[in-house]
């Protein structure tokens, strides 16, 4: 049998606590504080502005390319960027978009590019919004944000207690925060994709929290003599083989993706790749460490049975008739 | 076997088969798929993914229809009506100024004398206005709900018009749909010229027919002597050779004889000393008796053609013309003319439309991100699937095959819901492939647990597949909850990645949990093993 995690192993995460919060809220603190200072790269889907994707039969250079569109009043203070590493892609960024039907900006670029590089070009994509949408990108943004983080506070409030509820929660807060932080940090673009990474980073988070909060419940439920330390350091003690190893499996579909999915699935895996890692990591130093927060039994003992314990026992009644 | 294993199997069986038809296509291209097909007697579908225009390449497109100044246009016909009728009933008016922004008029009559006799005018023949105040100005508001119908209309109507246009331009499966109050979502997979698609898309194409004055000088006009019921529009002028532009002016009258909505067909001919295109129209029979008529009293008049407001041409009328046919002749191109008749037909849109977001994207861009998409799930799910076997042997192989159930529902439900795959949507699959397995990691733990403390192989599994079941529903749920908020929040790309994710999700379930544990019971019943590849 291979294993990760040695069978029985018992760590002591709450006492590493301490140590693990001062370096979230470092990481967060350098993350958000470079974001609130240079101010969010915002993708044109949510600041409005064209981007124009080209490729070149031949190699040229940056600068000639620069060169050629710098005198046009709607590319002056357009951005370049060059995609791959064969000097033949280029991304043309401009604030300007033109909501007429009947001009368009790639036509004020053809002429520019043909007089300098003659035929040797070809418009791959071009993506064209104005401000006016791109705002109403933004908000939808932010409401499927907050309304996701809503839905799961309202789920998880209602299969566990609440101190458990607000632990996830505060874990999700923690990942978005690192993710954003990091996105910024690497001078990452918001784009739509990324708010979809970001959202999906919280269902990913989530997951992984519910299943140490499950065994933690678990733990408590066949031990009521067990402190709420040991509680929680058994739970995640004996969830980490399969904590680990869903973060490895799911890694190595993002790591590939951010590798081989080429320029447009950059930002999306990126935010995926530090938001299962920050994920991860939330959901043992965390959202467990917030239980210990609330004082008093980690479950109440009076509390009426929920559906799962009904569930759970009707399980058990079921081995024990075949024998079990 | 127990009949309820049998049962389970069966199951599983007819899903494997059923999404499998709907996948297989997909993958082996829709001519193998036909041919496959005929050779089983027509049972099998035929049907491939439908891919979005991020891997196909078209145009994406995002319209406003300007709403507010169809109301302008119902606004400043009320003000010219209104203005003819204090006319009639001996009022002066110094002004009659319709505004979008409120949808009023303000009236400023010359004398004060003839408020009450201008708002009875008002008040009985205008019921849609409202007075609402009565001083000097007189100022009027078009109701809510008539300006609210309005708006509606305006939207309704310019899908119409759109679909209609789209559909003559020749794109297969177009989509034309509303979103939100005003906008209008135009999706045109596979399209070569996207330009003159928008071009032709956006063009309001309001024709009018209007009488021109040669009363009043031009001259004098421009100098502000222009009558009320005239105004001045210009005849764009484009020199073939130079491409020099001049714009000559002239005044009109404000009434149009003939507007495009009395137009049932128009078509390219050619003709002239140099054999150049030009659009022939026809009239409904209500246009053509208008037409005959004013034709008739206004020979020796020049009359001009008037699209969006520019002048095509200004022809003198020579003898009353019947039968309701008409020209446009200018220097058109072939394509133009082409348009030209093309936007004719589909009739005009209610109201100018915007552009508020546009996304062109070449072919060859989107097999590029296909290519990538590809080969970024390749090596993922490889590695994945290769881990798996190696940290839990048979187990694992059983944990892979589960996960390439999961993936052929995830496009056999894409193919039967005729829903979009996108590239995001590709990497929600290669996500749903990373997560899929860790239900099974799940189960798998447990067991090992299990088995750890000394329980038997058949108990073990029982109790880890039980225990882990809550589990994993609990974090599917959540994830799932937030796959359909990506849905409905999500436009175009993103929201291909929400339906995905929400697919892989639900299948998540029966193929990592049913599915494996049928394949565990039938070799826990056969085989009665006291050891476990896992």
């Amino acid at each position: 049998m291979v294993q990760i995690v040695k069978p029985g192993i018992l760590i002591d995460f709450v006492s590493k606590f301490k140590i693990a919060v001062t370096i979230s809220l470092i990481l967060i603190a350098v993350g958000i504080g470079h974001l609130i200072i240079k101010g969010p790269k915002l993708g044109i889907e949510f600041k409005g502005g064209t981007s124009i994707q080209i490729e070149f039969s031949k190699p040229i250079k940056v600068t000639e390319l620069r060169n050629a569109i710098k005198n046009s009043k709607i590319f002056s203070d357009s951005r370049i960027q060059n995609i791959g590493n064969s000097n033949r892609r280029f991304i043309i960024y401009t604030k300007v978009s033109t909501s007429s039907t009947t001009k368009s900006i790639e036509d004020a670029l053809k002429p520019l590019l043909e007089k300098k590089f003659g035929n040797t070009f070809k418009i791959l994509e071009v993506d064209m919004v104005g401000p006016k949408i791109g705002k109403e990108f933004r908000d939808k943004g932010i409401i499927a944000i907050v309304l996701s983080l809503l839905a799961i506070l309202i789920y998880i409030s209602l299969r566990f207690q609440y101190r458990f509820a607000f632990g996830a929660i505060l874990a999700l807060i923690h990942d978005v925060l690192i993710t954003v932080g990091f996105l910024s940090l690497f001078g990452y673009e918001f784009t739509l994709d990324v708010v979809a990474a970001i959202l999906t980073i919280v269902g990913y988070s989530v997951n992984d929290t519910i299943v140490i909060f499950d065994r933690i419940r678990e733990k408590v439920k066949s031990n009521r003599k067990l402190s709420n330390v040991e509680a929680i350091n058994r739970g995640i003690s004996e969830t980490l083989s399969r904590t680990v190893l869903t973060a490895g499996t799911t890694l190595f579909v993002v790591l590939s993706l951010f590798f081989f999915g080429g320029h447009a699935l950059k930002g999306m895996s990126f935010a995926l790749l530090v938001g299962i890692i920050s994920g991860t990591y939330s959901s043992i130093f965390i959202a467990s460490p917030v239980l210990l927060l609330f004082k008093g039994p980690l479950i109440p003992e009076k509390k009426e049975e929920d559906s799962t314990d009904r569930f759970k026992q009707r399980i058990e009644y079921d081995l024990k008739q075949r024998g079990g | 076997m127990k009949t309820s294993t049998w049962v389970k199997l069966i199951i599983v069986l007819v899903v494997v088969a059923i999404f499998g038809a709907y996948t297989l296509p997909t993958f082996i291209g829709e001519k193998n798929a036909k041919y496959l097909s005929e050779l089983l007697g027509g049972i099998l579908p035929t049907q491939t993914i439908n891919l979005g225009l991020d891997l196909k390449g078209g145009v994406h497109l995002v319209l406003e229809v300007e709403t507010d100044k169809a109301v302008y246009a119902v606004l400043s016909r009320a003000a010219n009506n209104l203005q003819q009728q204090l006319l009639q009933a001996k009022i002066a008016a110094d002004k009659v100024i319709p505004s979008a922004k409120d949808a009023t008029i303000k009236i400023y009559l010359v004398d004060k004398k003839d408020i009450n006799k201008a708002i009875n005018i008002i008040m009985s023949n205008f019921p849609n206005f409202k007075v609402i105040s009565d001083g000097q100005p007189i100022v009027i508001q078009l109701k809510k709900q008539i300006v609210e119908k309005i708006k509606k209309q305006a939207v309704e109507q310019a899908i119409n018009v759109i679909r209609n246009r789209v559909n003559q331009f020749g794109v297969t499966e177009p989509t034309v749909v509303r979103a939100g109050e005003n906008h209008i979502v135009v999706d045109l997979p596979g399209i070569k010229n996207a330009n003159r698609a928008v071009r032709l898309l956006g063009e309001t194409a309001r024709l009018e027919l209007h009488l021109v004055d040669d009363s009043v000088s031009v001259a004098d006009a421009l100098n502000g002597k222009l009558p009320p019921d005239d105004e001045i529009l210009y005849e764009i002028k484009r020199d073939p050779t130079t491409g020099e532009i001049t714009k000559v002016p002239f005044v009109v009258k404000k009434e149009p004889v003939i507007t495009g909505d009395m137009i049932t067909n128009a078509q390219v001919r050619f003709g002239g000393p140099l054999n150049q295109p030009y659009v022939a129209f026809e009239l409904n029979s209500q246009g053509a008796k208008i037409f005959a008529n004013f034709t008739a009293t206004h020979i020796g008049k020049r009359l001009a053609i008037v699209l969006d407001n520019v002048i095509y041409s200004a022809p003198v009328i020579q003898s009353r013309i019947g039968g309701g046919r008409g020209q446009i002749t200018g220097n058109f191109t072939l394509e133009e003319a082409h348009d030209l008749a093309l936007v004719l037909r589909s009739g005009s849109l209610p109201a100018p439309v915007k552009i508020l977001q546009k996304v062109t994207i070449g072919p060859s861009l989107g097999k590029i991100s296909i290519e990538k998409g590809r080969k970024a799930m390749i090596f993922g799910a490889l590695a994945v699937i290769l881990f798996m076997i190696f940290y839990y042997r048979l187990s694992g192989l059983l944990a892979d095959i589960a996960m390439a159930l999961n993936i052929i529902i995830i496009f056999g439900t894409m193919v039967m819901l005729n829903a979009t795959l996108t590239l995001p949507g590709l990497a929600g699959i290669a996500l749903t492939v990373g997560m899929a397995v860790d239900a099974n990691v799940l189960i798998y733990e447990r067991i090992r647990e299990e088995l750890l403390i000394g329980r038997s192989v058949h108990d073990a599994v029982n109790t880890g597949y039980a225990r882990a079941f809550i589990t994993i529903l609990d974090a599917n749920i959540t994830t799932l909850i937030v796959a359909l908020i990506l849905y409905q929040f999500g436009s175009g790309p993103v929201k291909g990645f929400g339906i995905t994710m929400a697919i892989g999700l639900l299948a998540n379930i029966f193929t990592a949990v049913t599915f494996t544990k049928t394949v565990f019971d039938i070799v826990l019943e056969k085989f009665r093993p006291n050891r476990l590849s896992i």
